[in-house]
């Protein structure tokens, strides 16, 4: 006897080669789900071949918010079974999940099969073959809709939505599809069901996060960006290309990283704020141009999409490994801006945040968002609107005893914009006196290392430094950052439903340090969990550098590309209470 | 501007009145002379003028003017110059540096400048060596020049720049000599008003690891074949150059690099409508 239950949320796999197109079925379930009225996050795995390896559409759909993996997978489905072994350990299975297989693509592969979860044969690829102009990956989206217990209604309006400029025939064809793979599904007994909720907002949001992060940035003022292209930051570069010219604008494809980060200079030089996005490889490339911006004196926005690296690394998987390159990548005393999104829909926040940032203090700021956060789709409520805008003091009428580099209070110099008359300076990467000019002088380098480290370390960064939430009197403290932020975040509310109090504290603010809100946050702490996906525990020995962290502090850290999930910080924390 | 009511600028008012780092008797000096000629004969306002450069002797040029200066860094002052003259296409941006610079760690950079023909104008001063760092071979320096780093020459074909321009799309393509400063002047005149990218090769000795170089003056020599506007015939002729002609190469016709600006109306709300489900 099989229990369906209705659960908060269901995890669904489609898997297939690279081709079969288990990513198109997956962004129509995501569209569909949100037609009725779901909340949902759509993430990819696939493999190094551009074309014809593994790959798997990974879903979780429910009717509040997501912004995590499950522990489990409830449904897999499979159009075919190539490469499926690689990624098999990125879609864990229970006993109480459900596979379907069709019989014709051979055995299901032992180290899914190991996992107890039910097998269901049905034969996929017979159903597409009857219907004329039928494909595989209509006839699992069918499957999938009808085992959750979705309606064929927004799945048909999704396909005239896709596929209505292919023409009727193509329309009908794949409704043919999902009707065969629905039927198909009525003689199977499903694990879950959704809970389809009767109140369907209006107006919901499908984003990825590198699609939110270029809009941030837009939304903060970016009117310039350079791009040279790399997995997995690509995205947000290819959604600034065209929506850029509709604010005034522009684009430019660079040479390489090295190029892109210097143009980025320039045209924020000639006062258009700028940015330019990359990942861990394009990022070493782009440090001495950063500490260019950092010397003189110019802002400058780099939105890094971590992968698992070192050197070319995993480039299609995600791990939170450029936080040491990020905070210390730069020679010499160079203080600037690091900040991380603690979730797909936060990138727009932390972004268009970051933008002001690195405006108002005139420095360059690093975003670090990564492979898991940058490539998922994500069904979000429409964000609300936040008013940080890039705002550079600019000196547009500069006296006679004007100089570019003032030694002020705040740090922050007023800055003329090519165009200004009697506002000429040169921007330098050597040492420079107040005016610009170069300079050896031990009073001059020590003028303007304080000056620059002023600036950043006395701004007001208000409450946006971290998010902190949970029981704010827990002695359990768990420290996190980035897109490992929402799978603490789900295991302290399940622990919460059991009578375990936590409280979370997500850095947003890396660098640089601040030690007094900091103490503030984990005051009174007895344990504090640090969690993060790194071997090396980059996060923990930023935290043990910066911070004095009261009371026994562990680590929960893996390398990627396995995402950390909800049931694991629950272990943990019950695991470490027993002791 | 109004003419009538405001003087007319001079080459000193171009001139910043920081003293140059260079050795007396270095050909730059002449550049940097030929450069403020350059800009009070075209009557432009310091103001809207970018002299950006990278690192080496004479890209400490932009803050001898009195222009928006950017000493960037090493091998990259094309690209600071492109962001700069993309996001301000109002400005006269004028990229400048040596050989060691554009032509070996910023060798990309000068064939996609060259490719991408962005409206501005690039000076190499060239004394095929690298002299910040007191005498090592250039990508310009003859094979047999004997240095410390490379004891008895490099052995390597000298990088032809010219060549390298006009392969790579370059709209105009120029050499002179520092010593003429009257002919670098109108060429670098010549260089700023025509559209596109425009190349010019200086050649600007280094008395103090280069005093063989002295004979440069007497080596150079305005070429006996006026420009061209055919890629063709200029390859011709660089094909028989002695690396000693001096004048316009070539004059294109290349339409300069467009990028697509709208306008500034910050239309967010059509924007994120993209996203909604």
């Amino acid at each position: 006897m099989i229990n369906v239950s209705h659960n908060t949320s269901v995890s669904l796999a489609m898997v297939g080669s690279g081709g079969a197109g288990v990513m198109t079925s997956g962004s129509m379930m995501l569209e569909a789900a949100t037609k009725a009225g779901l909340y949902g996050l759509m993430t990819r795995t696939v493999g190094p071949q551009i074309r014809g390896g593994e790959a798997a559409a990974l879903l979780r759909l429910a009717s509040k918010p997501v912004h995590c993996v499950d522990d489990t997978f409830d449904i897999l489905v499979a159009v075919d079974w190539k490469g499926a072994e690689r990624f098999a350990a990125e879609v864990p299975l229970s006993s109480n999940s459900l596979i379907v297989t069709d019989p014709e693509t051979g055995d299901v592969p032992a180290i899914l099969a190991a996992s107890g979860a039910r097998i269901v044969e049905v034969p996929i690829g017979a159903l597409a073959a009857s219907v004329d102009g039928g494909r595989a990956n209509m006839v699992i989206l069918g499957l999938v809709a009808a085992l959750i217990g979705l309606t064929k209604e927004p799945l048909n309006k999704i396909i005239a939505k896709k596929l209505g400029d292919k023409g009727d025939a193509a329309v009908n064809s794949s409704r043919a599809a999902v009707h065969a793979g629905y039927e198909a599904a009525h003689k199977i007994k499903s694990p879950v069901k959704v809970d389809v909720t009767e109140n369907q907002e209006k107006g919901r949001w499908l984003i990825s996060g590198n699609q939110a992060a270029g809009f941030g940035a837009l939304r903060g003022g970016i009117r310039f960006v350079a791009a040279y292209p790399i997995t997995p930051a690509t995205e947000v570069l290819e959604w600034m290309s065209p929506n850029l010219p509709k604010v005034g604008g522009t684009l430019v494809q660079a040479e390489d990283e090295l190029a892109s980060i210097n143009m980025a200079i320039g045209a924020s030089f000639g006062g258009k704020p700028s940015l330019t996005a990359t990942s861990g490889p394009g990022l070493s490339l782009m440090m001495e141009g950063i500490g260019l911006a950092v010397s003189s004196e110019t802002p400058v926005v780099i939105v890094n999409v971590m992968r698992g690296g070192p050197s070319t690394g995993i480039p299609t998987k995600s791990e939170q490994t450029d936080l040491n390159i990020a905070v210390y990548g730069l020679h010499g005393d160079a203080p600037h801006i690091v900040t991380a999104a603690t979730s797909v829909e936060d990138c727009i926040f932390t972004t268009q945040w970051t933008v002001h940032l690195a405006e108002a203090m005139q420095t360059a700021a690093i975003v670090l968002s990564d492979q898991f956060m940058g490539q998922a789709s994500t069904i979000i409520d429409p964000p609300a609107n936040i008013s940080f805008m890039a705002q550079r003091l600019v000196e547009s009428a500069p006296a006679a005893d004007y100089v570019r580099y003032a030694v002020t209070k705040s740090g922050i110099s007023p800055m003329t914009l090519p165009g200004t008359p009697k506002g000429q300076y040169t921007a330098d990467g050597l040492e420079h006196n107040p005016k610009g000019l170069p300079s050896t002088l031990m009073e001059d380098h020590r003028d303007q290392l304080d000056k620059r480290e002023r600036k950043v370390s006395e701004f007001n960064y208000g409450d946006h430094w971290a998010d902190i939430e949970g029981d704010e009197n827990s002695d359990l403290v768990v420290l996190t950052w980035g897109s490992t932020t929402n799978a603490v975040r789900e295991g302290l509310q399940r622990l919460e439903s059991e009578g375990i109090k936590g409280k979370l504290v997500a850095i947003r603010l890396l660098s640089p340090a601040l030690p007094k809100q900091f103490d503030k946050a984990v005051i009174g702490a007895k344990r504090i969990l640090v969690v993060e996906q790194s071997h090396s525990g980059q996060f923990l020995k930023l935290l043990r550098a910066n911070y004095d962290m009261p009371g026994e502090v562990r680590s929960f850290r893996r390398a990627g590309p396995l995402i950390i999930r909800p049931g694991e910080i629950v272990d943990t924390i019950k695991n470490w209470r027993l002791q | 501007m109004n003419e009538i009511t405001k003087e007319k600028l001079k080459a000193s008012d171009y001139k910043s009145n920081l003293k140059p780092v260079w050795c007396p008797g270095c050909g730059d000096y002449h550049v940097l002379l030929a450069i403020t000629q350059a800009l009070a004969k075209l009557q432009l306002a310091p103001e809207n003028v970018g002299v950006v450069s990278g690192i080496g002797c004479s890209s400490r040029i932009p803050a001898y003017t009195n222009s928006y200066g950017f000493h960037s860094i090493h091998g990259r002052g094309l690209t600071v110059a492109t962001g700069l003259k993309v996001a301000r296409p109002d400005l006269t941006v004028i990229a400048a540096g040596g050989d060691g610079d554009g032509f070996s760690i910023g060798g990309n950079h000068f064939l996609h400048a060259c490719r991408r023909n962005t409206n501005m104008t690039y000076i190499v001063m060239d004394n095929e060596v690298y002299g910040m760092t007191k005498g090592q071979p250039s990508p310009t320096t003859d094979p047999s020049w004997d240095s410390a780093l490379s004891p008895g020459g490099t052995g390597l074909s000298p990088f032809h720049p010219l060549v390298i321009a006009l392969a790579s799309g370059a709209n105009f393509i120029a050499r002179t000599f520092s010593g003429d400063v009257k002919g670098t002047t109108n060429i670098i005149a010549d260089a700023i008003t025509h559209p596109g990218f425009s190349f010019i090769q200086i050649l600007s000795p280094c008395v103090t690891f280069r005093p063989d170089q002295k004979i440069w003056k007497e080596k150079v020599h305005t070429a006996i074949v006026s420009e061209t506007d055919d890629p063709a015939r200029a390859a011709r002729r660089l094909m028989s150059d002695d690396g000693f002609n001096t004048g316009v190469l070539y004059r294109g016709h290349r339409e300069p690099y467009r990028f697509s600006c709208g306008e500034e109306k910050g239309d967010i709300a059509e924007i994120q409508r993209q996203f909604v489900v």
